[in-house]
């Protein structure tokens, strides 16, 4: 029996109906639409101003802090204006707008297809490409990946763990990239097990993907790398979490509040990994992502290589627009998505899926009582008891209580109101309490830092 | 079997009289010494307990006013002056007495005129709905219409209008606590100073979106345009973020801006008599024109000649002799109120008009 | 195009809905509803039909005329209800008395404390065990199965009766179980004296069996009962064999199975941890021996269950499930 994480889950019918699409690259939209804030943290700083010409590739905003990311352009043109637009949720983002000329790339990035298998020797040298190439988190948290690569000094890197699990239902795009480019994904692997200091590397990819199974198996032993080995795992979600994939392949849980690294772990999407070989041995910078556009209601399921901030109407205009019977998109799976409210924003970096779900298929049934059959402290990964935390988040002004039960772990999954009977909107109401609680310990922490720094005086 | 009664009687009865004694030494053992005027204050507190004075209850209230030193930082919305009249008398401290403030709704973004744009599945919460999106119309600064504030309310002041999908303040019951304020993620709620008579003005919109932009979504927004501004005699508003704010300190109920606002987004309520916009803008007309013909003598006087260009425009016209000039240095801001003479008859005369409209009402 | 619809995540839910619950339930007791209505013939049929529909009809009346509010009839939970009280009942029960447990199962267990989830016992045994202490005449007339259409019953004992009664008398347990005939493979079967649920053991399990299979309950309460049940029994029995029954004896008499499956694993009014689940049912069948050795009553799985349904809220608290990385 492959393993699985021991605490949780539920196991939504997986629908990867698009799994036998090739991913094919989307042509260039008329304009694109490049916000500044990709990323966990910062947002980044515009280095253009309206009217410059830009190349692909081209760096058009820096960090705006530690925890931040480049931002590039993904298409060659002029800067058109620079702004508020609007996201997909509809609010305002300072927005780079570029209007489309031609496919001009910066000089450097190498667009042909060989496989570089050499790895640069110096890690300072590696960890700064990566962050030149505005590499971030690809599997949806969009951390800055020059930032989780480099631990806090006094905590070691035992085991890099390689995210293809893909346990969101309907997803298919890390698949296909781990079919159609694996050794890049290997090679991709490789130079963060460098950076990490050689560690161990496990792939870990559900049961539900034998393809790509054998195939990174197959890869792994042309390419000849050590310590890189594919762990098959239980189809189970959320597998692909962070904290329930460590416990899945290390049997090691995070602590509370703890960052994956204090039990010797680094998770890396496949995507991810895929962008740190573009940007270390290709100098590409992310500038494009791989996007699964599906949905059964949809008539065209398909894999698309996406400029990044190209809008999402274009995507759905160019497979043949929105169909009739779809009341619902989604940017992302259909268990931590996003719906979309604005068609007109659009892709971000960590975009993975345009999911278009039917009325019947969304629409939640309406609430009813609880019937306290505990299903939802079942499903919870977290250990967690939903129906408690909300009760006490409506009751209101219980943040102790709430602390006390943990509502800060909380992973906002889903599983929680998936698995409930009564369709009670439980994570609704704790993600509400969950930033409450989280906003009342850091400003805990900070005042503890002001009077620790008031005592040294 | 008499026996066995009078027996049971006395037993009962003696077993009653030690456990009143064991609970009257308890009582008194365990008595907590407290100031006796914290109960007094109480007592005459309305005891709603609604924490609008910003303490935990009515309890916790009486206990910070007995022990602070003044009552500056205590003030029961809920009781107003009355309450804190009786508080002061106990504690023996003065009061000053506060305006009374009412809970004004700054959204009229009707179900009409502020089309929906998509549709809301989630926890009928304003505050999920808040940290999920914008809202389901193309405003992101509106009433999201879950009724968080209807909620938050204890004194049944606030309900969902149907018809509009707006709350509706009932102000006989507003106590001005501040709750459903607090509630709103959107920050539309505002608590206003009733005003004489509770006739109040004030601009029922937030949307800070550039003026089209603000339009499209919702017909009755404040799209920034300004005439307001420029209307006001009293200097009552200020136009930030795309946004006009009437100061209710400085606003003198002349109802002009309400008759100017093209959208209609400035609401005049409990006035004795509908407005009559033609009327006040023609009002407005005629003193422009007596202020342009004043400006015009003015700047003859001062400058001798004047370009043709500065009849339209006032304050460039005395630039460079504002020092010597006889109009006031606020004339520089408002051209309007350049014509000082004129404009202070006629706001005196409006004042006169509301004192009017008071008597009849 | 129609508006698009925007909620928070997750997007997609689970089949299971609070009636489709429910209707496993009603479904897992279709098996022991036809074997009492095969044993016990047209009058078990008219106890089950007056309980489930006043159940259901009460249930509407009181939510809909005194409590103002929207129905719950179409979860199902009244369904449930009114066969388990039906099961609990002796097919010779007066129509009115069955009328009178609904009222109380439905009107006093349920209602008055907030309607399905809010109940601290399961409504159907506080119904039964009111009738039990109410009109202990009807409730103890105990009848043979007499299989469908057949001729009027014949009052009897049930077997927990038998036993207690004859020891009583002073007779020795071996006495008592010739003197009864009692066998267990045809106690697995059927034809035995009791309520209509307590006839076949083979078709409750089934009922349960299949709740297990569709995930609608979990085992561990059940299984904790059946096994405390008969380490109970086997260490008394071993003492003393003449004067306590044997395990297989507990285990297949009374209500036990009946209870075990449906009863104590009542969502609203069971622990939802699978550890305080266990402990539970180790509370369930120690006290369901105490009362059947030592009680005044020869049954005791209805109180048994009622008295650690109590304990629930402090099971919750004490037995919460590991949560992660976490302590």
């Amino acid at each position: 029996m492959a393993r699985t994480f021991s605490i949780g889950g539920v196991h939504p019918h997986d629908s990867k109906i698009s799994r036998e699409c090739r991913i094919e690259p989307l042509p260039i939209p008329p304009t694109v639409y490049l916000g500044v804030a990709q990323h966990i943290g910062a947002p980044a700083k515009p280095l253009v101003a309206v009217g410059d010409k830009v190349k692909v590739g081209q760096p058009i905003a820096e960090p705006g802090g530690f925890v931040s990311a480049f931002v590039h352009s993904s298409v060659s043109g002029t800067v058109k204006s620079i702004g508020p637009r609007k996201d997909l949720a509809g609010k305002d983002q300072l927005t780079i707008e570029i209007a489309v000329e031609g496919d001009d790339w910066l000089e450097g990035i190498d667009t042909s297809d060989t496989l570089v298998t050499e790895i640069p020797a110096d890690s300072k040298a590696i960890l700064d490409k990566i962050r030149l190439g505005g590499v971030v988190g690809l599997g949806g948290a969009t951390f800055p990946t020059h930032v989780k690569l480099s631990p806090p000094p006094g905590s070691k890197c035992e085991c890099l763990i390689i995210n293809g699990c893909e346990c969101e239902p309907y997803l298919t795009s890390d698949f296909r990239t781990l079919l159609e480019k694996g050794e890049q994904v290997v090679v991709g692997a490789a130079i963060l097990q460098q950076v990490l200091g050689h560690v161990r590397c496990v792939f870990g990819i559900e049961v539900n993907k034998p393809e790509a199974i054998a195939h990174i198996r197959e890869v792994i032993a042309k390419l000849g790398y050590k310590d890189m080995e594919v762990l098959p795992l239980r189809k189970r979600y959320p597998q692909g979490g962070e904290k329930q994939l460590i416990d899945a392949v290390m049997h090691r849980q995070v602590g509370s509040g703890a960052l994956p690294i204090s039990v010797g772990a680094v998770v890396q999407n496949v995507a991810t990994a895929l962008a740190v070989y573009d940007a270390v041995q290709k100098n590409k910078p992310v500038i494009d992502n791989s996007v699964t556009v599906t949905g059964e209601c949809f008539p065209k399921q398909a894999n698309l290589l996406v400029r990044v901030g190209t809008p999402l109407s274009f995507i759905i205009d160019h497979l043949g627009g929105m169909p009739a019977d779809a009341a619902k998109v989604i940017s992302g799976g259909p268990m931590m998505g996003r719906a979309i409210a604005n068609l007109d924003a659009a892709t971000l970096k960590g975009t993975s899926a345009l999911l278009f779900l039917t009325e019947k298929q969304t629409r939640r049934a309406p609430e009813s009582a609880c019937i306290r059959c505990g299903k939802c402290a079942d499903a919870c990964p977290m250990g967690l008891e939903p129906f408690l935390l909300n009760r006490l988040a409506k009751a209101g002004g219980r943040l102790e209580d709430l602390e006390a039960n943990a509502v800060q772990d909380c992973i906002e999954c889903g599983c929680c109101l998936y698995s409930c009977p009564a369709r009670i909107p439980l994570l609704d109401n704790i993600r509400l309490a969950k930033g409450e609680v989280l906003g009342a310990i850091r400003a805990r922490a900070a005042a503890a830092k002001a009077a620790a720094e008031a005592a040294k005086k | 079997m008499s026996q066995t009664i009078i027996w049971t009687i006395a037993t009962i009865t003696v077993l009653g009289f030690l456990l009143a004694l064991v609970l009257y030494l308890v009582a008194k053992k365990f008595k907590v010494e407290e100031d006796p005027r914290i109960d007094e204050v109480e007592k005459a507190m309305p005891g709603a307990n609604c924490g609008g004075c910003g303490f935990a209850g009515c309890r916790a209230f009486a206990e910070s006013a007995v022990k602070a030193t003044d009552l500056d930082s205590h003030f029961c919305p809920v009781g107003g002056n009355d309450t804190m009249a009786k508080v002061a008398a106990i504690l023996g401290y003065e009061v000053k007495a506060k305006a009374p403030q009412v809970a004004v709704v700054r959204c009229n973004g009707s179900c009409e005129v502020r089309p929906k744009t998509n549709e809301y599945d989630g926890y009928a919460s304003c505050k999920v709905k808040a940290t999920l999106y914008a809202g389901d119309t193309g405003c992101a600064f509106g009433c999201l219409g879950c009724g968080d504030c209807v909620a938050a309310c204890q004194f049944d002041a606030i309900h969902m209008d149907p018809a509009t999908g707006l709350p509706v303040v009932d102000e006989a019951k507003c106590t001005a606590c501040g709750a459903c304020a607090k509630a709103c993620p959107k920050r539309i709620i505002e608590l206003r100073a009733k005003g004489p008579r509770g006739m109040r003005e004030y601009v029922s919109c937030i949307n800070q979106d550039k003026g089209p932009a603000a339009r499209k979504a919702c017909a009755n927004a404040c799209i920034g345009c300004g005439i307001c501004v420029k209307t006001c005699t009293h200097e009552a508003i200020v136009l930030e973020n795309n946004v006009a704010y009437i100061d209710p300190a400085k606003c003198k109920l002349c109802r002009e801006c309400e008759a100017v606002c093209p959208t209609g987004a400035i609401h005049g309520v409990n006035f004795p008599k509908p407005l009559d916009k033609e009327a006040v803008k023609e009002r407005i007309a005629e003193r422009k024109k007596k202020a342009a013909e004043a400006a015009k003598a003015a700047a003859e006087a001062a400058a001798g000649a004047v370009s043709s260009a500065s009849l339209r425009d006032p304050v460039r016209a005395n630039a460079p002799e504002a020092a010597t000039n006889a109009v006031s240095s606020a004339s520089l801001r408002d051209p309007i109120r350049a014509n000082a003479p004129e404009t202070a008859p006629a706001a005196a005369n409006v004042d006169k008009n509301v004192d009017k409209k008071k008597e009849e009402a | 195009m129609s508006k698009l619809i925007v909620s928070p995540n997750p997007h997609i839910h689970s089949k299971d809905s609070t009636q489709s619950l429910m209707r496993d339930v009603v479904i897992a007791l279709i098996p022991a509803v036809i074997c009492s209505v095969l044993f016990y013939g047209w009058k078990e049929l008219l106890v089950l039909g007056v309980s489930v529909a006043s159940c259901v009809l009460l249930e509407y009346a009181i939510t809909r005329y005194m409590l103002k509010r929207a129905s719950t009839v179409g979860d199902l939970s009244a369904v449930v209800t009114g066969i388990l009280l039906a099961l609990n009942l002796p097919y010779t029960t007066p129509w009115w008395v069955v009328f009178i447990g609904a009222v109380v199962a439905i009107g006093v267990a349920k209602l008055t404390f907030g309607g399905i989830g809010q109940n601290i016992w399961n409504p159907a045994l506080v119904g039964r065990v009111f009738l039990l202490v109410s009109f202990p005449t009807y409730m103890t007339t105990w009848a043979k199965p007499q299989g469908l259409f057949g001729i009027d019953a014949i009052s009897g004992a049930t077997p927990l009766g038998a036993v207690q009664e004859g020891l009583l008398q002073g007779s020795s347990i071996q006495e008592i179980m010739a003197e009864g005939g009692y066998d267990y493979g045809q106690m697995l079967l059927a034809n035995l004296g009791g309520s209509a649920g307590e006839v076949c053991a083979l078709a409750l399990l089934a009922g349960f069996i299949y709740l297990c299979v569709r995930r609608v309950i979990k085992p561990w309460i059940t299984l904790s009962i059946f096994a405390t049940v008969a380490l109970v029994s086997l260490i008394f029995w071993g003492v003393n064999p003449a004067r306590f029954t044997d395990p297989a004896f507990n285990l297949l008499t009374g209500g036990l199975i009946l209870g075990a499956c449906f009863m104590a694993t009542d969502y609203v009014t069971s622990p939802m941890s699978v550890w305080g689940g266990v402990i539970f049912g180790v509370g369930i069948g120690f006290l369901t021996m105490m009362i059947r050795y030592f009680g005044s009553y020869p049954e005791g799985v209805s109180f048994a269950i009622l008295i650690m349904n109590s304990f629930v809220p402090l099971i919750n608290m004490a037995f919460k499930q590991k949560k992660y990385g976490r302590k």
